[in-house]
């Protein structure tokens, strides 16, 4: 009977070998554009049209860049542009293309005590929070919104370090998690607005700062360079690439929405 | 908690293609990687456990520790084995099933060659003469402890099924959570607490736990009717 089971389990280990043959490709994504259901609208349309299958492995823009300095990856989409740049610089992808853009906002709890809803502008904001010392939750994860979140403070002039630990609270986390411990603690936090609108545990939280041209959130799409790794999908890679700067994958962006809300805007230059 | 219990009866109830796709997928991950795990460890453990060599005591010193093995940590290990990068990246294996079942073999074998020997030796204090005077070389009396032990073994095997399906940093890390190839229990509670459907969450973990105690409740019926026959 053991035999048997072994035989069964030996077969069950087999079969993903099976269907390898399967055409896909690999995207290193940041995690916002997964957990807002972009790819769940996006990705059967391009697939419909391809016959190209679209795998995402969604995790921070700092470990997608990583994994697929690696060659772990076909497809990059990310929002970090110096680090794209410098990604694309060092020859481990072909080249940076525009894709689309949302933006951040700092969510915190409804009753605001340090008064962010009438700062003037994301700066005047993080100057309120250091002043008030209230607690503000920082991914400290090296993805795209902790780069971005660290060139806020030093827009600002401000050294959060100082807060290390006390009111600045370094998470290491996922967005999502770091919304959980932002809420859990009654803290402040920065997010890209795709996340937050489709969080499912907003609490007693709401967005305190917004609109500023500093919070905007570009996000670039790279095909990895098969020059540098051998084993990248190049081709499948490519169309889907040029899929999502047509006017059809762009227009397909446009047209997600989450409670009735837009949250990503293409912004693909036709140049190319 | 009320939300998560009521979520948990809807996603049994409504038989969830997606909810059963994952869960398939868990436990042929988790089941295949036990049966690598014991195929692998528990000779090992019963050698550990009869044979006296040198560096013995090292070994068994290694393999209990390793037991502690953290889970993230034998993901990156099999990652940095399986990347495009390294060594076994032309076989194609980074995020995919197989992958998963590498990194939680990695993972239960320890536990499998550590409470298997403690097992055997119990159980070989007992025999030694017998099997001496019976002039049984070491590969026969491994077979012999290993099929006399069986029933404790199956409980060795149901502490590594549970490490296995319990945890989520190494099939993380090696399978990428991707939708409909990779994803798991684990990392899909990973996932939906991370996009703050917390009741979603504690539902799934719900389904995990009934998961579990219908995978032990099955071996202790096996186990039960086995013990009778034993004593008819």
């Amino acid at each position: 009977m053991i035999g048997r089971a072994l035989l069964v389990l030996g077969l069950a280990l087999l079969a993903p070998l099976a269907v390898a043959d399967e055409r896909f490709i690999v995207v290193q994504s940041t995690t916002s554009t997964d957990n807002s259901g972009l790819y769940e609208w996006l990705l059967p349309q391009f697939t419909a049209e391809s016959g190209i299958g679209v795998r995402v492995v969604a995790v921070g823009t700092g470990q997608a860049l990583r994994n697929a300095r690696n060659g772990d990856g076909d497809v990059l989409i990310v929002h970090a542009r110096a680090a794209e740049e410098a990604f694309v610089a060092e020859g481990h992808g072909v080249k940076r293309h525009d894709l689309m853009v949302n933006d951040f906002v700092i969510v915190g709890p409804r009753a605001d005590p340090a008064g962010l809803l009438e700062s003037g502008g994301v700066n005047d904001a993080l100057k309120r929070i250091a002043e008030a010392s209230v607690i503000f939750v920082s991914r400290g994860d090296d993805s795209g919104t902790h780069k971005k979140e660290l060139a806020l403070w030093r827009a600002a002039g401000l050294d959060p370090a100082s807060g290390d630990g006390g009111w600045y609270r370094e998470s290491g986390s996922g967005m999502g998690a770091t919304l959980n411990i932002a809420i859990g603690m009654d803290a402040h936090t920065l997010t890209d607005r795709a996340t937050w609108v489709s969080f499912g545990n907003k609490g007693d939280h709401l967005v305190l700062v917004e609109g500023d041209t500093a919070l905007q959130n570009p996000y670039g799409v790279i095909l990895v360079n098969p020059e540098t790794h051998p084993g990248v999908r190049a081709r499948d890679g490519q169309i889907f690439i040029d899929w999502l700067l047509s006017p059809k994958g762009q227009a397909a962006i446009s047209g997600f929405r989450v409670y009735g809300q837009q949250l990503f805007f293409p912004n693909a230059r036709r140049t190319n | 908690m009320g939300d998560a219990i009521a979520e948990a009866f809807r996603l049994i109830a409504v038989g969830d293609a997606a909810l059963w796709e994952i869960v398939s997928l868990s436990l042929r991950v988790s089941l295949t990687a036990v049966a690598l795990a014991c195929l692998l460890g528990l000779p090992l453990g019963a050698l550990l456990a009869i044979a006296r060599f040198p560096g013995r005591s090292v070994l068994i010193v290694a393999t209990n520790s390793l037991m502690g093995l953290p889970p993230v940590l034998a993901g990156l290990l099999v990652y940095l084995l399986l990347s495009r990068a390294g060594p076994l990246g032309p076989l194609e294996l980074l995020y995919t099933p197989t992958a998963m079942i590498i990194a939680q073999t990695v993972l239960v074998t320890p536990i499998i060659v550590a409470l298997s020997r403690q097992v055997i030796a119990d159980m070989h204090q007992e025999y030694d003469e017998q099997l001496r005077s019976m002039g049984i070389t070491t590969t026969g009396a491994v077979l012999t402890l290993l099929y006399d032990a069986r029933l404790s073994l199956l409980t060795v095997a149901l502490a590594g099924f549970g490490r296995a399906a319990a945890e989520v940093g190494a099939v993380m890390m090696v399978g990428g959570n991707i939708n409909h190839v990779t994803r798991v229990m684990t990392t899909t509670i990973a996932l939906e607490t991370s996009k703050g459907n917390l009741a979603i969450a504690v539902g799934l973990g719900l389904v995990l736990m009934l998961i579990a105690l219908t995978v032990n409740g099955a071996l202790m019926a096996l186990r039960g009717t086995q013990g009778v026959a034993r004593h008819v």
